[in-house]
């Protein structure tokens, strides 16, 4: 029994109940760190770290916690933990941390991580805490990459920064499509993988908010 | 239970508690990893001078930049008499320490520029800069000038690298900006990069800057083409960016007195 539904922690986020196509968090990140598929991964991984670390911490004290200041004390624990990742980007990633700039940063502020630790954290065990946290980076992971995939294959013609498409500018034959190195073409492929993961899926599409009830008024003609 | 959890002298012990244990582990993060952390930016700012002056290897080691770098001489320059200065003259040991960037800000140790010359959109100058001369046998063959000025989105900050004629280009390159990726963000292509091999900063008279980004490329006869350079194409502001930080630098206001004492060998 514990172990079913620790294996459901862990890969239920990823397709089924994706942080960022299903529940739609974490959207500011997937815009701005998916223009290249390296930046893209050291971004995952950050995120996977302080996701899994975050709920733990938050987890074991979670009998602690008096209600009245727990979101600060959740902020506080994932602030912490987000510089020290950004610190050892820093120190032996220093390139794709100049690249991040900011971002590693505001995985401060991103959703997955503070719904997790105050949604799941706060109310499990550690160990489940742990395997939830990393689930949804994975989620989280997943989509990005896909994301990153298409921007980066199509915007600059390469991949993890290896030239596959010779783009025109240094002498080849492809012309890369500008946009989807600009932030917005990433909201296009997200809705696009919303799309398809929901056609697969059919359980994720929501209920219409209303529906047009019947026409039942009689009008002479 | 639940209750005890919820008292105000409880809560103010959890914070307190929690505060010192994340206090302790971040400030833990950033002393111990700070060696690492010096090392890499100042790999990264030779790295950087390295490509401006067209002498960095593809894959090379940091051992080996580091050695390639070890050629340059670090030298503080005063910007409005063209001098070199001691570092202690600017309150530190290893020129290397001095931050230009950091003086601008300080009002003693640098000047307001007036709006209308303002060409770069940089408000202030700092009075004395860091720059990187290659001698060989004896006779200055290099130099490498930071400069930095407003694009479109963001400051670019580079090197332009000048052969010992204090006149030819050897080189340019932004290592930091956030212009438009594809667009602006085309200052880091190395093809446009490389038009700027063999351009000439000065008119025959050597007293004014007279780069200039144009529209659709240059031709091999084009009137002034040792001046001229393709503009990134559809990055009018950047270019025009580029345009005036280069010229901004280059002229009375920045680098032209010392590059004029270096052609008459004053310095």
């Amino acid at each position: 029994m514990a172990d079913a539904s620790a294996k459901q922690v862990l890969f239920e986020p990823i397709f089924s109940n994706n942080p960022i196509a299903l529940q739609i968090l974490g959207i500011c990140s997937a815009l701005a760190v998916t223009t290249s598929m390296n930046v893209t991964l050291v971004m995952c991984m950050a995120v996977i770290s302080v996701t899994a670390f975050s709920n733990l911490a938050v987890s074991l004290v979670r009998a602690q916690i008096p209600g009245s200041i727990r979101i600060i004390v959740q902020m506080t624990i994932i602030a912490s933990l987000v510089i020290v990742v950004d610190q050892i980007l820093k120190a032996y990633a220093y390139e794709i941390s100049k690249q991040l700039s900011v971002f590693v940063g505001l995985i401060i502020t991103n959703c997955i991580v503070m719904g997790r630790a105050e949604g799941f954290a706060m109310k499990n065990g550690p160990w489940l805490s742990f395997l939830d946290g990393i689930g949804n980076g994975l989620g989280y992971s997943v989509l990005l990459i896909f994301v990153a995939f298409f921007r980066e294959l199509l915007g600059a013609g390469s991949l993890f920064g290896v030239s596959l498409m010779p783009v025109v500018n240094e002498g080849g034959w492809y012309v890369p499509n500008g946009l989807l190195l600009l932030p917005p073409s990433a909201f296009f492929i997200i809705g696009l993988a919303i799309w398809g993961l929901r056609t697969w899926k059919p359980e994720q599409v929501e209920e219409p908010d209303y529906k047009m009830s019947r026409h039942t008024a009689k009008e002479a003609f | 239970m639940a209750k005890a959890k919820e008292t105000v002298s409880r809560t103010l012990i959890v914070a307190l508690v929690l505060s010192i244990v994340f206090s302790v582990v971040v400030s833990t993060a950033a002393v111990s990893l700070r060696p690492a952390q010096i090392k890499n930016q100042n790999l990264d700012i030779k790295t950087n001078i390295l490509a401006a002056a067209g002498m960095l290897k593809q894959g090379a080691s940091a051992a080996e930049i580091e050695e390639e770098f070890s050629r340059f001489d670090v030298r503080l320059l005063d910007l409005d008499s063209g001098e070199y200065v001691e570092p202690s003259e600017v309150g530190v040991e290893d020129p290397m320490k001095y931050d230009m960037y950091k003086a601008a800000s300080d009002p003693a140790m640098s000047t307001n520029i007036p709006s209308s010359e303002d060409k770069a959109g940089i408000k202030r100058r700092p009075n004395v800069a860091k720059i990187f001369t290659l001698s060989e046998n004896g006779e200055l063959v290099r130099v490498v000038l930071p400069v930095h000025g407003y694009g479109l989105w963001s400051t670019l900050y580079g090197f332009v690298s000048l052969e010992g004629d204090a006149n030819t280009v050897e080189g340019l390159g932004f290592y930091a900006h956030a212009e438009t990726p594809g667009l602006g963000g085309e200052v880091d292509n190395p093809r446009w990069k490389s038009q700027w091999v063999g351009k000439e900063v000065y008119g025959e008279d050597l007293e004014e800057p007279q780069i200039r980004l144009v529209k659709g490329g240059v031709s091999a006869d084009a009137a002034d083409r040792e001046h001229k350079v393709d503009a990134l194409s559809g990055a009018t502001l950047t270019s025009r960016g580029v345009q005036q930080l280069v010229n901004y630098w280059m002229s009375d206001r920045g680098y032209a007195p010392f590059l004029k004492k270096l052609r008459e060998g004053e310095v």
